[in-house]
């Protein structure tokens, strides 16, 4: 192996990651028991988003990634946004 | 021919991440047909949202956060030259995957018993917003229940391919996609279950 990717991440850190998931789930499951109004569903999102950056950071690896990596996701979720801002901006105001 | 095969690993990962974010925009659709339709029909989805049981898309949450534990580990695990450990973790992530499958089977049943599934004559009788609920229901963890088999399904193949060597320490790219796709589906439910589950308690 003459490139570089030899960041062996470790099982340690595998597991704190698994116990925060585990965590913020339970957080999830505890806000739906109470009724907040809208705030429901924007708190609901904003754990799963942190779970998924939880994922995709340290479980796919995308922290040791070079930057091509990095910029192609943001990329791809740009798009993402872009597609569900103009979804909207027609739902909304019609 | 043999000795130096070249791989580029840089590219096959990059290959697999593309391939990902195609699967990222499939889903997104998904949650954007979810969200117009909220907007639209607030409290029908509340009453539909109910129906569901917070322990079967808990539980599966549960059993999903810790496959892709596994996987994870797994990789780590291989490059150690643990190749014992690996292939226990591949395993354990299968089982993970028919755990989740199990109970999706018998989530959907009963689901169905109460004849709530698409085009059912009782659906035809919901509210509007109701019958929309469902359909997206069905549609989106069908959509992701498929996901879980042919994850499975490749980290089968993977697994014969660690235990023949042919994945190993020095070339473990495949072992390495094969988790990337599995964190995906991850990744996934992990939007789905507040969304359909937890939202309207």
């Amino acid at each position: 192996m003459t490139e570089e990717h030899s960041h062996i991440v470790p099982y340690k850190t595998f597991l704190i990651i698994w116990f925060a998931l585990l965590i913020l789930t339970g957080i999830t499951i505890a806000v739906a028991q109470y009724n907040l109004g809208a705030l429901n569903i924007w708190v609901a999102l904003g754990i799963a988003t942190l779970k998924a950056g939880l994922v995709v950071s340290v479980f796919m690896h995308m922290q040791y990634e070079s930057y091509l990596f990095k910029l192609s996701l943001l990329s791809a979720l740009a798009i993402l946004a872009i597609f569900i801002g103009f979804t909207f901006f027609d739902v909304l105001y019609r | 021919m043999s000795g130096h095969v070249h791989k580029d690993y840089t590219g096959a990962k990059f290959g697999m991440w593309l391939f990902l974010f195609t699967e990222i925009l499939l889903f997104g659709g998904l949650f954007i047909l979810y969200s117009v339709y909220l907007s639209r029909y607030p409290q029908e989805f509340i009453s539909a949202g109910k129906e569901l049981n917070v322990w079967f898309g808990g539980g599966n949450t549960l059993v999903l956060l810790t496959s892709s534990l596994f996987v994870a580990v797994s990789i780590t695990a291989l490059r150690r030259g643990a190749k014992r450990l690996c292939l226990g973790l591949l395993g354990g992530t299968i089982v993970c995957a028919v755990i989740f499958m199990v109970n999706k089977y018998f989530e959907w049943s009963a689901k169905i018993d109460h004849g709530i599934y698409p085009g059912s004559a009782h659906l035809k009788e919901m509210l509007p917003g109701e019958m929309v609920f469902f359909n997206i229901y069905y549609l989106t963890t069908g959509l992701h229940g498929i996901h879980v088999v042919i994850g499975a399904l490749i980290l089968a193949w993977t697994m014969a391919l660690v235990k023949s060597d042919k994945v190993n320490a020095n070339d473990w790219v495949i072992l390495e996609n094969a988790g990337l796709y599995w964190h995906l589906v991850d990744l996934i439910w992990i939007f789905i279950f507040p969304l359909y589950y937890l939202i309207l308690h």
